[in-house]
């Protein structure tokens, strides 16, 4: 892009934390902003340029019919759109209501549910319209988010690694928890880029990167998890920040379907 | 106003920035008096306490810590210590040292992201702190240095600033490595020289005159200024074991919200948390130097002005960086990262710590296999909400002569003051303005 490119910030529904990150970008912050144009940032600044925008960087998950609709809108006064996080990418956390009663989750949580519109499923922003590039993560990592941005300035595509956890964890020489402490971890099948810090702090992966790419989930639900964990946990550790990534949930359905099978024929 | 048409004076804010998450204002007027005024928060509700049902108690601090992006040390250790409690594990003096140290990191963090991110634009007509950095770039450059140090403390502690991953019932996953705590005291000792000129620099500010009668509420401990434990106090004199704050502080739910408010059962009334409430009833307990700067700014207990709340955000910077330097000075060291757990005990517990953003509760009930079956979080952005709207039906009449685009401006620095944090209130903040003779409901 030859002039700044003039980027909108946009957030449904999500912690915040993606967003956050750029402003944890404490070295580069005041760089960045001279590079491009901030054109809509609500949580750094009170100037809300309309459209139309060079990128729209998306944080959140569908949620509402409101939400669906603004981002309809949305797609059509930005050229790329780029999402960030496990909640634009996946779902997020809150897609955890697409295995469940929703109707049952709103009841638990407000008295008087009928004032409460919300969809019955949490989506992926790609699941509703055209996604250039997915950063993954919850949250995303900020060297990342600095090479999307980098990217954005000079106009070619991110470079993001897709390999898995495990690779970056052996570079960094951290014994493995599954071999020398025997704790189930999603590190095989999750893609990197968090650092892999959760084996470096005594502790199993729980996949905030989503699944890495052709992940062999049945041979690690065999090799690694179930020798360690009952298939019920196991549903619960796929079930996290990713339930709803494709791979995570197919493996996640297998096998809770295996134990209501085992269940109903005791 | 009913405007020369007849038609009612509507004002909305349709976005509120420079806050966490997603809110709006509407306010609506009947001559010079509002007759609804709603921070209506429109960010979509997503049912962590439902979903937590049935997961492994291990889980919860993982997964209440995405309600917030910016402070999620608070929902992780509220979430582990009411857990604890639960399975009757005492965590070592040292343990909990180090878990002080940690939430030190994110008041500092979250604080000074407040104060030189979101609020201090407003008091130089700027939109964003990018924008103050032409006009104050030092200021502006010192408060990231500041930010960046509490994220670096963070990441020591929690493998990350966002969404750490450390925290554990009984401890902690992993101890820290002490030559890496070692290593950032020198850092920690100039950050607290920062801290000390950047509540200078806003003691020169001009702070809008708007006071009200507030009861405030926040943790008290007998040894030290609450952060992660204590027994709530009230401003009126009232102390309340936090076993039962829920006889005490209720939540409702309003129709133009996806964020329950809360209410004091007591007088039905709004009541106040956060650093200007802790301030107010614990600043004894501050040390001498954070005092000292307390007074030299001019904040003190007496304070009833939220818009001064930078002032005591600012204090607590200080007090943090003191806190957690003499912290990292300890040389005890935990035996152990973490207590294992011997049984695993059904039954319910309780914990409140002291987010950034005020007193945060958490109640959980667990079976006997360690899954959780029932989860009640309330933070402290839905039980400032009644109060930052009564606020705002309390300024407004005496800013109703002005434009509807000023009145805008007005209210949502009286918001913003309050450093509401909407992804909080998951179960639902937003302000629009109207004029006519309905009430709302």
């Amino acid at each position: 892009m030859k002039s700044k490119p003039k980027i909108a910030i946009i957030k449904f529904a999500s912690c915040d934390g993606c967003q956050l990150t750029l402003l944890d970008a404490e070295d580069e912050l005041l760089a960045i902003a001279d590079a491009v144009d901030l054109a809509h940032f609500a949580e750094a600044s009170s100037r809300l340029d309309a459209g139309p925008y060079d990128v729209a960087i998306v944080e959140g998950s569908i949620t509402t019919e409101d939400d669906r609709l603004r981002l309809l809108r949305l797609r059509d006064e930005c050229r790329w759109m780029v999402t960030i996080g496990a909640c634009a990418t996946s779902g997020g956390i809150q897609a955890l209501r697409n295995f469940a009663d929703h109707e049952e989750f709103i009841r638990a949580v407000y008295a008087t549910p009928e004032t409460i519109h919300s969809l019955a499923t949490s989506t992926p922003i790609a699941s509703h319209v055209r996604v250039d590039f997915e950063l993954r993560g919850c949250p995303v990592d900020k060297s990342q988010l600095l090479e999307v941005l980098s990217s954005l300035i000079a106009g070619h595509r991110p470079r993001t690694s897709t390999e898995s956890v495990c690779q970056p964890c052996k570079r960094k020489g951290t014994i493995c928890v599954v071999v020398a402490q025997g704790i189930p971890c999603l590190g095989p099948i999750t893609q990197s880029g968090c650092g892999s810090i959760c084996p470096a702090f005594d502790r199993g992966c729980y996949g905030c990167f989503g699944p890495t790419v052709q992940p062999n989930m049945a041979g690690h639900s065999q090799g690694v998890l179930l020798p360690r964990m009952s298939e019920r946990d196991a549903v619960n550790l796929l079930r996290g920040f990713n339930a709803a990534a494709p791979s995570f949930q197919q493996e996640s359905v297998r096998l809770w379907q295996i134990t209501q099978t085992r269940d109903s024929t005791r | 106003m009913t405007q020369s048409n007849g038609e009612p004076r509507v004002i909305r804010v349709p976005i509120l920035t420079r806050v966490e998450g997603e809110g709006a204002l509407d306010i609506r007027f009947h001559g010079r008096e509002p007759t609804e005024v709603h921070l209506r928060i429109y960010e979509p509700p997503r049912f962590f306490e439902a979903f937590l049902r049935g997961r492994p108690m291990e889980d919860v601090a993982d997964i209440t810590s995405r309600i917030c992006g910016i402070c999620p040390i608070a929902y992780q250790m509220t979430a582990v210590q009411a857990l604890e409690s639960i399975q009757g594990v005492k965590v070592s003096q040292e343990i909990r040292w180090l878990r002080r140290l940690v939430y030190c990191a994110e008041w500092i963090e979250s604080h000074v992201l407040h104060i030189h991110l979101l609020h201090a634009p407003d008091f130089f007509g700027c939109a964003s702190a990018m924008e103050l950095a032409k006009q104050f770039p030092d200021e502006v450059k010192r408060g990231l240095k500041l930010k960046k140090l509490g994220n670096q403390l963070l990441e020591i502690l929690g493998g990350r600033a966002i969404h750490p991953v450390n925290l554990a019932i009984g401890g902690f996953y992993r101890l820290p490595r002490r030559e890496e705590l070692d290593a950032l005291i020198p850092e920690f000792e100039r950050g607290l020289a920062w801290a000390t000129e950047a509540a200078r620099w806003l003691a020169k500010l001009e702070f809008p005159s708007f006071e009200s009668n507030y009861e405030f509420v926040a943790l008290s401990h007998p040894e030290e200024y609450a952060i992660e434990e204590g027994e709530i106090k009230v401003s009126d004199g009232t102390a309340i074991p936090t076993s039962s704050y829920e006889e005490h502080f209720q939540e409702v739910q309003v129709p133009h919200s996806t964020a329950l408010q809360s209410r004091r059962v007591a007088t039905g009334g709004t009541y106040f948390v956060g650093p200007l409430a802790r301030i107010q009833l614990n600043f004894n307990q501050l040390t001498p130097h954070a005092k000292t700067i307390a007074s030299e700014i001019g904040i003190d207990p007496s304070c009833r002005n939220p818009h001064r709340s930078i002032l005591a955000r600012a204090i607590e910077v200080v007090y943090a960086f003191e806190e957690a330097l003499k912290i990292m000075k300890r040389r005890a060291w935990p035996s152990e990262a973490r207590k294992a757990l011997q049984n695993v005990m059904a039954g319910e517990g309780i914990s409140a710590t002291e987010a950034p953003r005020g007193l945060i509760f958490h109640r959980y009930r667990v079976d006997e296999t360690g899954k959780i079956e029932f989860a009640k979080i309330v933070p402290p952005t839905s039980q400032n909400q009644s109060q930052i709207e009564s606020d705002l039906r309390q300024l407004l009449p005496t800013i109703a002569d002005k434009q509807d685009q000023q009145i805008a401006i007005d209210c949502e620095r009286l918001v913003r003051s309050y450093d509401p944090c909407i992804s909080c209130s998951t179960h639902f903040l937003k302000v629009n303005i109207a004029r006519d003779g309905l009430r709302p409901e």
